[in-house]
């Protein structure tokens, strides 16, 4: 893993990380990778794939509103809003 | 009364030798003296705790049965409490103030428990040493030196120093059972899916389950009637009858068969630990149960496994934090790329950013196949492992840890010497099953842990065979030193 990659990695995890901190990340993280290339060796031909440890599906329900709007509750707690909306730097621009 | 356990604090309480208001201030009066060399608490509730007990007296007095009625706990900071801070031992919540409870957090309100306050943990439950929470390491009671274990450090120094009765806490990977061989204590992880997630903060989704971390099986098995639930809000809760935890505790172990996977014995298990866990297995022997040696192949591969399927829930998961809705915003951002990047960058710790960045690259194009697919297969292999061992065996048993608690900063900079610290623990969350930890002696004055794992949906079981071992024996009894 270099620091090429590493920049990439955290433009897709959306995440700054500092230049002088990229190449103590791209070592540590190659450490993991090392760790989880060990799987590489296991026989795993014709084995399904085990998304859920009990093997059950998603339950499904009626579609019915269930839970009230609470949309002032949320929003209390939110950076900035206003006017029932979230506020956000300006994404496109006029000119 | 603090030494009490849950159910002779509940006969106290209908005794009125004291009531739930006295024994709340009591355990409030102790956290202000002992926690400072703990730092068990992020959040100590001071007001809506006596507020809860003042409740719970009056229920006591109209003949309340509930055994938690009036009892004093603390919740790990994972689970959302309403209009309390719920901080997920991460700067990103450090301002979050959820506008709901968690159902887990619902529950002990309906069984008329008292929240003395949010324990610590490591930040997003990712760690296994308490030492990356945002507010700072938890102190192990019985050696402050070291580490309490984590995730859920701080539910086990709270009830390790009797700073709370017992406390709720969470295991993706032993976050629970970890801490409680650390801590000397009964720490208890169910099935997958019995116990509710909503308002449990998402690390891994298809690992994470809640369980209570207590002195002894029996008050783990009063927790444990509270805690577990059916819960439609949660689309992975299982729909499986509730079951009274009590009401087998004393069936005899005759006749049982324990499995033991000698993969758990081999390299890494330090020698005084494998003794101690080998003489539990000898006392449950004497009691009557057969033991016989199995294999369970894959453990190996649990660790590795674990280390993709848990980055790739947690990458996806931790993308709801965004600065935008809740949580931490950086400070002036130009865009919103920026803002992005800077308010994660800013407020997810080192081990974090590690999963998360770890996760994206599992799930990247090129690379899904080799990693996260190639890792769920591997799941599937370990849970048939586990299949095949209780054809045979109705538990298994083996160490919860390699050796007694660490000192801090003693694993370096390498993260997977810390991943390695679970390496006996995570096959259970892979597999989906219920594991537990018990108390079975100690090495330099510091506890080790005896792990028993069961079946899926087996809590009642493992509750019964720790009970009936603690009926036998005290390492259970035995207490951190007083730190008063």
């Amino acid at each position: 893993m270099d620091s090429s990659e590493i920049q990439k990695l955290a433009n897709l995890a959306m995440i700054e990380i500092d230049d002088s901190q990229v190449s103590e990340v791209a070592a540590r993280i190659s450490d993991v990778l090392a760790l989880v290339d060990q799987l590489q060796a296991a026989d795993t031909d014709n084995v399904t794939p085990m998304a859920h440890p009990l093997d059950t599906v998603q339950r499904l329900r009626s579609d019915e509103v269930n839970e009230p709007n609470r949309r002032e509750a949320f929003q209390a707690i939110a950076p900035e809003s206003e006017n029932g909306l979230y506020l956000v730097p300006k994404v496109i621009d006029a000119g | 009364m603090h030494r009490q356990s849950i159910s002779e604090l509940a006969q106290s309480l209908r005794d009125k030798k004291f009531s739930s208001v006295e024994l709340t201030q009591h355990y409030l009066d102790r956290i202000k003296r002992i926690d400072p060399q703990l730092n068990s608490y992020v959040t100590v509730t001071e007001e809506i705790a006596l507020a809860q007990a003042k409740i719970a007296d009056e229920r006591l007095a109209s003949g309340d049965s509930n055994p938690l009625c009036g009892i004093p706990i603390a919740h790990k900071d994972i689970f959302c409490t309403e209009g309390v801070r719920t901080s997920c031992g991460s700067k990103m919540l450090d301002n979050f103030v959820p506008p709901y409870n968690a159902t887990v957090v619902e529950n002990y309100l309906d069984a008329g428990a008292v929240m003395l306050g949010k324990v610590n943990m490591d930040e997003f439950a990712m760690g296994s040493s308490n030492e990356t929470s945002y507010y700072g390491p938890v102190k192990n009671p019985w050696d402050t030196r070291c580490v309490p274990g984590g995730s859920s450090g701080g539910s086990a120094a709270s009830v390790a120093a009797m700073l709370a009765a017992g406390a709720t806490a969470t295991d993706t990977g032993g976050s629970i059972r970890q801490p409680a061989s650390h801590c000397g204590l009964t720490g208890i992880k169910p099935t997958y899916g019995r116990a509710s997630r909503y308002g449990m903060i998402a690390f891994a989704s298809s690992l994470d389950q809640a369980g209570v971390l207590t002195r002894s099986a029996k008050d783990a098995a009063i927790m444990m009637n509270s805690l577990i639930s059916f819960d439609q809000k949660d689309s992975t809760s299982v729909d499986v009858a509730k079951e009274d935890y009590l009401q087998n505790l004393e069936t005899s172990v005759e006749g049982i068969t324990i499995g033991v996977p000698k993969e758990y014995f081999g390299d890494g298990l330090k020698i005084e630990t494998a003794a101690l866990v080998q003489e539990a297995i000898d006392q449950y022997e004497k009691m009557g149960a057969k033991i016989k040696e199995i294999s369970l192949p894959h453990s190996s591969l649990a660790v590795p496994a674990y280390y993709v399927i848990a980055p790739a829930e947690c990458s996806a998961n931790l993308s709801r934090f965004d600065g935008v809705r809740y949580g931490y915003r950086c400070e002036n951002p130009k865009d919103l790329e920026d803002l992005y990047k800077r308010s994660r960058g800013e407020a997810f710790g080192e081990e974090v950013k590690r999963r998360i960045l770890v996760g994206t690259y599992a799930l990247s194009a090129g690379y899904f196949d080799a990693y996260y697919n190639k890792a769920q297969q591997v799941r599937r292999l370990i849970k048939q492992d586990f299949d095949e061992a209780f054809k045979d065996v109705d538990v298994i048993m083996g160490p919860t840890c390699t050796s007694p608690a660490f000192k801090f900063d003693s694993k370096g900079s390498d993260p997977v010497a810390m991943y390695l610290e679970d390496i006996y623990t995570i096959a259970t969350n892979l597999a989906g099953l219920p594991g537990l930890s018990i108390p079975c002696g100690l090495v330099d004055n510091k506890p080790v842990g005896l792990q028993i794992i069961g079946p899926a949906f087996a809590e009642g079981k493992l509750l019964n065979i720790a009970h009936q071992f603690q009926l036998a024996t005290d390492f259970h009894t035995l207490t951190a030193p007083d730190l008063d």
